[in-house]
């Protein structure tokens, strides 16, 4: 028989997605039997989210190389555009077809912005790239609890005032209450569709990895002048990674707005804070490893529901893991100092081969 | 009237920006990383203040004092446990780190003092300027953060321009490698650049806390980001460039507040560091630095 050759990247992909079907399965079984308790359960579809904004952070972290602040701002672009949606059609087409057009809207949404975010701040480098990303989620996230929309018989109405200067009939259903968000939105989202986002996500980020396009962006990553100087358009590469990563954060906004009956701007779930716990997850499962981050985003929501104990350190603990991790990786004595453990390791071992 | 009142509030807002600033551009312009962490010393600093004068009765002025040397060694403790290890690494790992030990600092003062709000008494011990019977009053912590600013801009230009130490800092920005050829201690050097920083981040902490007297864990990293926008406005690593960022900033900012929105006054600042930017990506007094392949 001949034997079956897979190259070993997609072996390594391949055991991605096979350990989040596993997963799937196993959750399933649990809560069939009755294994899982209700605080468990109600945390299954944020899982979905934070695993999915956290490979979107990873594309841009470990793969474009850039820092990005604003990943929170992203979501909620994708969150408050599919919410609005879903609540306006909530009673013209069934649930299904309604959340699956949900998505769509909230990628295109967010990939719009980040689109138009990234134009002028794909410009910059490192530092400046980072504060001006968090800039934009500060600015996207002040503009949509300043913002009032609503629908009527007339038509679309908006305003950054309140909500008599909306001048809606009588008929009219508010859709965006200023800083009090978007109340009443469908529960369209569950578990196993959760699953499928991430399926998709992974699927579409490895490839995209492994693709053309994803080597010429993990080439600026490495040297931009060098990747420059061989024809590579940094700006397009750069801004076609930063919009794909963009749009997954608002799938997962997405996901997360059709969890909650109430939906708010504020700055624990969309504000600098998120975005530094997304990068948390990040930088704990591994710059540039997708696998990584999945493990890591489920593993640090799960830990603090299960010690709650330790809740109150939580904030704390995620900050020293956070500094240690960075030190450990990127310290160049580190780095040394594994290199040398390592020599020393495999010196320790060759002599004995010899004896045998 | 009315909008010199908010002139006035803005410069005031404007100068605990720019004393910010200065710790921010200090330390960006010699060891050429973003301190996230420079925000949450001034909020710590705040806290010290608060002790020693509402817990132990201190003297104001013995407060400051041991707020700042708190600050001192806060900040070279933080350069030398988490920054130092990683400097020749990537500078993403640099800033992350510095993010992180924001992080830290804050969720040690969230476990230490509480999330609620202390009310900070002010520590400028005099009386308001009224002006015009009344009708324009200039807050005695403006004048007095404005003075401050002004010796400190002083100062620090004469420290970095004349002193040995002044100069050794101004080598290690051009070049660290070069530098430590010419017998500088590098990680001396920058090491001595966090101190002053961060004894500069006391003094603000307490003139912020002063002027708005509400104190929290979170005091200190939305005005800290603001003074870093303030700095690169007026150029990152020049030191009167920090001074007139800040102001200007603290100007827009309550104007905006006072005549377009409150709500969105914080975009509208956010908007002006985009702007600067993309037109002048070295602030208003920066130099141009060509990249060397």
């Amino acid at each position: 028989m001949k034997k079956l050759r897979i190259n070993k990247t997609t072996k390594n992909d391949m055991i991605t997605y096979a350990m989040v079907i596993l997963a799937y399965i196993v959750v399933q079984v649990l809560v069939s039997t009755g294994h899982v308790s209700s605080l468990i359960q109600g945390l299954l579809v944020p899982f979905c989210t934070y695993v999915i904004v956290a490979i979107a952070l990873n594309l841009t972290v470990g793969i474009l190389g850039e820092l990005s602040l604003g990943h929170a701002g992203f979501m909620c672009v994708g969150a408050f555009s599919s919410a609005v949606f879903s609540l306006a059609c909530k009673d013209a087409m069934p649930g299904g077809l309604r959340f699956f057009l949900a998505i769509l809207i909230g990628a295109a949404a967010a990939a719009l912005v980040g689109f138009l975010v990234g134009i002028p701040v794909l410009r910059l480098r490192g530092d400046y790239l980072a504060i001006v990303t968090l800039a934009f989620g500060e600015i996207i996230k002040n503009i949509i609890n300043a913002l009032y929309l609503g629908v009527d018989s007339n038509g679309v109405h908006f305003s950054m005032k309140d909500a008599l200067s909306l001048n809606m009939e009588e008929d009219g259903l508010m859709l965006i209450k200023g800083a009090q968000g978007v109340t009443g939105t469908p529960n369209d989202s569950n578990f196993t569709i959760g699953v499928v986002l991430i399926l998709i996500t992974l699927i579409i980020v490895l490839n995209f990895i492994h693709s053309r396009t994803g080597r010429a962006v993990m080439s600026i990553r490495d040297n931009r002048i060098a990747a420059e100087s061989i024809g590579i358009n940094v700006t397009k590469y750069k801004l076609i990674a930063f919009t794909l990563s963009a749009s997954l954060a608002g799938v997962a906004g997405v996901l997360y707005a059709h969890n909650l009956s109430t939906l708010n701007a504020l700055p624990k779930n969309f504000g600098y804070n998120m975005s530094i716990l997304i990068l948390v997850f990040v930088v704990l499962g591994g710059i540039g490893n997708m696998r990584g981050s999945i493990i890591a985003a489920v593993l640090l929501t799960l830990l603090p529901e299960v010690l709650r104990g330790l809740s109150d350190y939580r904030m704390l603990i995620y900050a020293i893991v956070l500094i240690a991790m960075m030190i450990f990786n990127w310290s160049p004595n580190a780095i040394f100092f594994r290199k040398r453990l390592k020599q020393r390791i495999t010196a320790g071992k060759q002599p004995k081969k010899e004896e045998a | 009237m009315s909008f010199v009142a908010h002139l006035i509030n803005g410069i005031s807002l404007g100068s605990v920006y720019a004393l910010i600033a200065l710790g921010y551009t200090m330390v960006y312009g010699i060891a050429k990383m973003l301190n996230f962490a420079h925000g949450d010393v001034i909020m710590i600093g705040g806290y010290v203040v608060f002790v020693t004068v509402s817990g132990m009765g201190l003297n104001p002025l013995a407060a400051i004092i041991i707020s700042m040397a708190a600050c001192t060694i806060l900040g070279v403790v933080i350069e030398r446990v988490a920054y130092r290890p990683l400097r020749g690494a990537s500078p993403l790992a640099v800033l992350i780190t510095a993010i992180g030990v924001s992080y830290l600092l804050q969720n040690v003062a969230l476990l230490v003092f509480g999330s609620d709000t202390k009310a900070f008494t002010n520590v400028v011990p005099f009386p308001n300027l009224e002006l015009f019977d009344g009708q324009l009053v200039i807050k005695s912590v403006t004048i007095v953060t404005v003075i401050v600013n002004v010796i400190i801009m002083v100062g620090l230009t004469l420290f970095v321009k004349k002193t040995k130490i002044g100069r050794a800092m101004t080598a290690v920005s051009e070049d660290k490698g070069a530098a430590q050829l010419m017998g500088i201690n590098v990680n001396g050097t920058i090491a001595i650049t966090f101190a002053i920083g961060s004894s500069l981040a006391a003094i603000a902490g307490v003139l912020l806390c002063s002027a708005y007297p509400a104190l929290t864990p979170y005091t200190g990293s939305m005005p800290g980001i603001k003074a870093f926008v303030a700095a690169v406005f007026g150029g990152i690593g020049s030191i009167p460039g920090a001074f007139i960022g800040g102001i200007l900033l603290g100007v827009i900012e309550n104007l905006s507040k006072a005549y377009i929105s409150s709500q969105l006054s914080d975009a509208i600042v956010f908007s002006i560091l985009i702007i600067v930017l993309l037109v002048k990506p070295t602030g208003l007094l920066g130099k141009k630095v060509q990249e060397k392949v």
